[in-house]
């Protein structure tokens, strides 16, 4: 299997895009003497134009490169930490649902639909506008809107790996039911659940940035979102203060994206490329 | 099930689900951190006492929660959606004044994306393996990592602020004074950049999508048929995998419009586009839940009803289905 990863050309490329942001993130600290709210140089400094300033300064005299960094951790956290939780909701919910079938598959699906109605961007911004935004607001808000899919994707395996063979041994046997489901059937369902996460992480990316950028981040974390909403309104003078943070999460997705689709590759040879557009 | 019973059924789940955000909505209100009354009143600073004692009586916050549910949701299905003392106007009316616009650029950005998307996809697909293929996925999956509203605020800075070619602000020339056809295409010419900013992501989307549906079809006995019959490669790609392709991209379609709706408050805030999702930014910073619950809720019926819409479409591409329920 990590053969087959590792000669796909764009997820090796995903791997390292991925491996150099979280480095950055990580050693932000130790990169940059300034934290990001410092401020360091008069305002507007254009990048390139003094040394230990690489990228410039932004309204408010603080450094550009330092807020990259910093923006990092708080898009990598709320990323991936709003991912975990939203498979602990769509996981449990899509498997009970495609295991024990009738009224439970019935009940957790029209809950499921409800929320894939919803447009989810919308809610998330009610959600986090209504509860303040935080760091813990922010990320529950995007969990909450992005785990109907992954109760779709667990209950369709689910219901497909449940009518194996080896289930129906495992019941001859004597294995209760929940046991068969925790034991049997789930870790057979494991790889398309990681394909997707990946992805999500992605997603939840994006989305942290769009609600910071209308202005829903939490004020003590510095967000690449917040960069380019806190520059909008001086893009005719100063368009490098929106270019870099747009750049960065360009980056950060595309490289996670490209890693998801090396895993679909690698994960499920025998699946074609197709509805994961 | 003829189309009638389709959409009869379809529109008493729509008016099931509006009613469960209804009720969600209120369970919001009474979950933010404070009095209801208040927080309904926005921290605009236009709320005084009077107004509060006001609200407290209408939603009746003295009494059981039941029946406040029930004065809430009945005020809602009169289309009565509260009243904005930010704005100093009916949430309904400041969202009826603001649709029309919405409704001109997310149904544009929808068919744009959709139109290329396609056009994209079957020619990627007839030339798979190449390098404009290479090349069109390769953008496709750039245009999937980037955000929406930062491709608008660039699309501003190069079109409209160094290229001055297209306007980047607002819905049409104010003071103009444009009438008929003129002022038509003064608005087009204002709907071209949020339009194909907003459309862009989809588009990679749908692009994708017909790609690998179209190279998935073409592996069908069907065209090996055609084939054997001698017709052209552009004839079976537009007459019988195409044909048959495209219906995976319709249904991804209509599960995206929740997403496209979202995407119009991004959108719509750069591009000071006045709709209902720039109303939604705007009542952000006064938090006033009034007005930005009313744009969720009426986002939420877009979304339903974008969703009829393609069930109808894919019911007339397809009629299969409709003969299979």
């Amino acid at each position: 299997m990590w053969k087959r990863f590792s000669s796909n050309i764009g997820a090796m490329i995903g791997v390292v895009l991925l491996l150099a942001v979280i480095g950055i993130a990580l050693f932000a600290p130790l990169i940059f003497a300034h934290t990001p709210w410092q401020m360091v140089q008069r305002p507007f400094l254009t990048p390139f134009s003094m040394d230990g300033l690489p990228l410039g300064t932004d309204t408010l005299g603080r450094d550009v490169a330092s807020q990259l960094a910093y923006g990092a951790r708080v898009s990598l956290l709320v990323g991936l930490v709003s991912t975990l939780v939203a498979l602990l909701i769509g996981v449990p919910l899509g498997a009970l649902a495609g295991f024990y079938g009738n009224w439970v598959d019935e009940g957790a699906m029209r809950f499921t639909e409800f929320f894939q109605t919803i447009p989810n961007f919308a809610l998330a911004i009610v959600l986090v506008a209504i509860f303040e935004p935080t760091l813990a607001s922010i990320t529950i808000a995007i969990a909450i809107v992005s785990w109907p899919p992954v109760a779709r994707l667990v209950r369709a395996e689910v219901m497909s790996v449940r009518k194996r063979e080896f289930v129906d041994a495992a019941r001859l046997a004597g294995l209760s039911r929940p046991r068969i489901l925790l034991t049997q059937v789930l870790p057979n369902t494991v790889s398309p659940i990681i394909v997707m996460a990946s992805l999500m992480v992605a997603t939840a990316i994006l989305l942290e940035s769009s609600l910071s950028f209308l202005g829903l981040g939490d004020p003590n974390a510095m967000s690449w979102g917040y960069m380019i909403g806190a520059a909008r309104t001086v893009i005719r003078s100063a368009w490098w203060l929106s270019f870099f943070p747009g750049i960065a999460i360009v980056i950060t997705v595309l490289a996670l994206n490209l890693i998801g689709e090396g895993l679909n590759d690698a994960l499920n040879p025998h699946l074609s490329r197709r509805g994961k557009a | 099930m003829s189309i009638v019973t389709v959409i009869l059924s379809r529109a008493f789940k729509a008016f099931v689900t509006l009613l469960a955000i209804a009720v969600l909505n209120f369970c919001l209100l009474h979950a933010a951190p404070g009095d209801p009354a208040v927080v309904l009143a926005g921290e605009a600073g236009a709320a005084d006492e009077q107004m509060i004692e006001q609200l407290r009586e209408r939603f009746g916050l003295d009494q059981p929660f039941y029946v406040q549910l029930g004065k809430y949701v009945g005020s809602v299905l009169t289309l009565d959606l509260g009243y904005s003392f930010r704005q100093g106007a009916p949430v309904a009316q400041l969202i009826a004044e603001r649709l029309p616009a919405t409704l001109l650029l997310t149904l544009t950005a929808f068919v744009i994306s959709l139109v290329l998307g396609i056009a994209f996809g079957v020619a990627a697909s007839a030339r798979v393996g190449k390098a404009s293929d290479s090349l069109l996925t390769t953008l496709a999956l750039l245009f999937y990592a980037t955000p929406l509203y930062w491709a608008a605020l660039m699309a501003v800075l190069v079109f409209s602020v160094w290229l001055g070619w297209l306007p980047g602000f607002g819905y049409e020339t104010v003071g103009a004074g444009y009438t008929g056809l003129a002022r038509a295409f003064d608005i087009a010419k204002h709907l071209v950049l949020p339009a194909l900013t907003l459309g862009l992501f989809f588009m990679a989307v749908y692009m994708r999508m017909t790609r690998a549906s179209m190279l998935e079809v073409s592996q069908l006995d069907f065209v090996k048929t055609a084939k054997a019959k001698g017709l052209s490669g552009p004839a079976i790609r537009r007459r019988h995998i195409l044909r048959n392709a495209i219906l995976p991209v319709v249904t991804l379609a209509g599960l995206q419009a929740g997403q496209l709706v979202g995407g119009a408050v991004l959108t719509e805030t750069v591009f000071a586009w006045p709709g209902i999702g720039r109303l939604m930014f705007e009542s952000l910073a006064a938090r006033d839940y009034n007005t930005i619950l009313g744009v969720f809720l009426v986002s939420a019926a877009m979304v339903i009803l974008f969703n009829i819409v393609t069930d109808i479409v894919y019911r007339l591409v397809d009629p299969r289905i409709g003969a299979k329920a």
